[in-house]
């Protein structure tokens, strides 16, 4: 087969063929690693005052916080988008994070304000991952028969991110401003209203479910080609592709049950890592992607708690960048 | 040896393949015609477990294409999917490593590199190695997609269409290339063909499909006749003898 191209850089092909196509730790990963553990010290160390040891144990605290939050809505969303090959989607499409708020909003109608704050927080956090994870077996159900339409799952998902935002809404309206409040409060992912006590259970899960991930990058970059391509490279689509669809809504249902939701911090995340280490390989993008989140959530924190004075919540300042971001996506095409 | 037995398909109520039968000897080409909708691509599919099958069975070697672990069959068969984007910034050798993944677990030996390298030298695909897949033209680019489906060394090979988007040189050099790979590294290609000629010139067997039957099936010059041509695509065609070779005149 004759293909003559003039190829100027042919020995820079030459090299690139012979470097080992799994280096997953280079100089770029590094620097990551450096600015994720930078920002992280000086999060810990920053106008330390008072009872410097309860004051660092609180921090060590949000530090894991803020470090498994970053991981799991990374690792949710690189295989996400592997899954459904679209890197504009977040699992937010799927109305996760609406189904969150409808179930606190309808928590907060029932219990009324007080009512919601005396909740045993360890049941309601289980309480609420398990919905949201059934919720996102139902929306698949249809794929473990075999079917596997995306795009009517995917349509499916947004119909019901509206119906569960209009239904909060609604419910929103119906009961009393001073309880209203309390649903604007856990509307909008805050850590410093973080549950202590969650952390720990949390963090089982999350690092659970990126092992998982870990385990499966070979496979989630075989399926990254496609359906066609990675069913004839041997990969059990329709065992496979729902089982990591389930742990994908595991991992936001943590994550939002524990500061709320964080719907585009995905995007932020994801994109950023995929543009600063130049790759879509999984070995890769997946320890790229926590990194960048983790600077991205321990900086902004450090920011918003001294430079600003804790005038806003994280979750506000990250889904107004996020939201630029994804314009910036849909504008300038897929690259 | 691929046997398909009695298989029917149907999309919604509308049926694709009407009880067909077919068994591939190992060894050769085997090209599949037939118009638009005769339900060649869902036959490729069903054989490659693309689609699930509805009705009927197909087995690859003995093994049931509906019951066999994917892996297992990956390192029979591969196919070539009818042309799609690829989503993924990958290089052509990186690419064409993914044919390796039925045999390993996805990290790369010396032995799968070696095989990589083959590859790439016989698609003639050495200058591109490090380029990325979105940046080759389409005639590149399938090479790239064949390459891959060639480093999975397997027995059998599928392509469905392979000629889309490819210019008359390139087509011409593919269809030698899987020539070749059959008659020397003892390959099955079974190959989904538009147009005709290919399948005459280069194929040992040509099967026809229309509306979901088999209407045609045997060596080139059994099917390069006016009256079967007629029957398959709907309207007569010249057959003319080039050199010893019929050549169909289908575009006048």
């Amino acid at each position: 087969m004759a293909d003559r191209t003039t190829v100027s850089g042919s020995d820079a092909a030459g090299t690139s063929a012979t470097r080992p196509v799994e280096a997953v730790f280079d100089r770029r990963m590094a620097l990551l690693l450096l600015v994720a553990l930078a920002l992280s010290a000086a999060y810990m160390t920053v106008s330390l005052r008072g009872n410097i040891a309860f004051a660092l144990e609180l921090r060590a605290i949000r530090l894991v916080a803020l470090w498994q939050v970053a991981v799991a809505v990374a690792v949710s969303t690189v295989l996400f988008q592997t899954l459904t090959q679209n890197r504009i989607l977040t699992p937010a499409i799927m109305g996760m994070d609406a189904l969150y708020l409808l179930g606190q909003t309808a928590l907060v109608f029932l219990l009324g304000g007080l009512g919601y704050a005396g909740l045993d927080p360890a049941l309601k956090f289980a309480a609420e991952s398990l919905i949201m994870t059934t919720m996102a077996a139902t929306l698949f159900a249809p794929m473990l028969k075999g079917r596997t339409d995306m795009t009517l799952m995917l349509l499916t998902g947004v119909v019901l991110g509206i119906l569960f935002r209009s239904l909060a809404a609604l419910l929103a309206r119906l009961i009393d401003p001073n309880a209203f409040a309390v649903v604007q409060s856990v509307s909008f992912a805050d850590f410093n209203t973080l549950r202590r006590d969650l952390v720990w259970p949390a963090l089982a899960v999350t690092a659970l479910g990126t092992a998982v991930a870990w385990r499966a990058r070979h496979l989630l970059d075989v399926a990254a080609l496609g359906r066609a391509r990675a069913v004839g490279l041997g990969l059990d689509w329709t065992r496979t592709v729902p089982a990591l669809l389930v742990l994908v809504a595991l991992l936001v249902a943590v994550s939002t049950a524990l500061v709320g939701p964080v719907a585009l911090l995905g995007l932020i995340v994801v994109a950023g890592a995929e543009r600063l280490i130049g790759s879509r390989r999984h070995a890769r993008l997946l320890p790229a992607a926590c990194l960048v989140g983790i600077s991205i959530l321990v900086g902004g924190q450090l920011v918003l708690q001294h430079g600003l004075g804790g005038a806003s919540a994280l979750g506000i300042v990250v889904d107004f960048a996020g939201g630029l971001l994804f314009l910036a996506l849909l504008a300038g095409g897929r690259r | 040896m691929i046997v398909v037995s009695n298989v029917s398909h149907r999309i919604g109520r509308a049926p694709i393949l009407t009880d067909i039968s077919l068994t591939l000897e190992k060894g050769g080409v085997t090209a599949l015609i037939g118009p638009n909708g005769a339900g060649k691509s869902t036959l490729l599919s069903l054989i490659a477990r693309l689609t699930p099958l509805q009705a009927g069975t197909i087995t690859v070697d003995g093994l049931a294409v509906a019951t066999t672990p994917g892996r297992t069959l990956a390192r029979r068969l591969a196919v070539l999917p009818q042309d799609s984007a690829i989503d993924a910034r990958l290089t052509v050798t990186e690419l064409v490593g993914f044919g390796r993944f039925p045999h390993g677990a996805g990290r790369l030996t010396d032995a799968d590199r070696a095989i990589v390298a083959a590859s790439l030298q016989r698609f003639d695909l050495g200058d591109l190695a490090g380029r990325f897949i979105d940046t080759l033209s389409g005639g590149q680019r399938q090479r790239a997609l064949v390459a891959m489906a060639h480093a999975q060394a397997t027995d059998y090979l599928l392509l469905d269409e392979p000629l889309n988007n490819l210019d008359m040189q390139h087509a011409r050099a593919l269809m030698r290339t899987l020539r070749e790979l059959a008659d020397t590294e003892r390959r099955t290609v079974l190959v989904v063909l538009h147009d005709i000629n290919h399948a005459m010139a280069h194929a040992d067997r040509v099967v026809a499909l229309k509306d979901g039957r088999i209407a045609a099936d045997g060596p080139p010059a059994a099917v390069a006749v006016p009256d079967v041509l007629e029957r398959i695509f709907g309207y007569a065609m010249r057959v003319v003898d080039v050199d010893g070779d019929p050549v169909v005149l289908h575009h006048r």
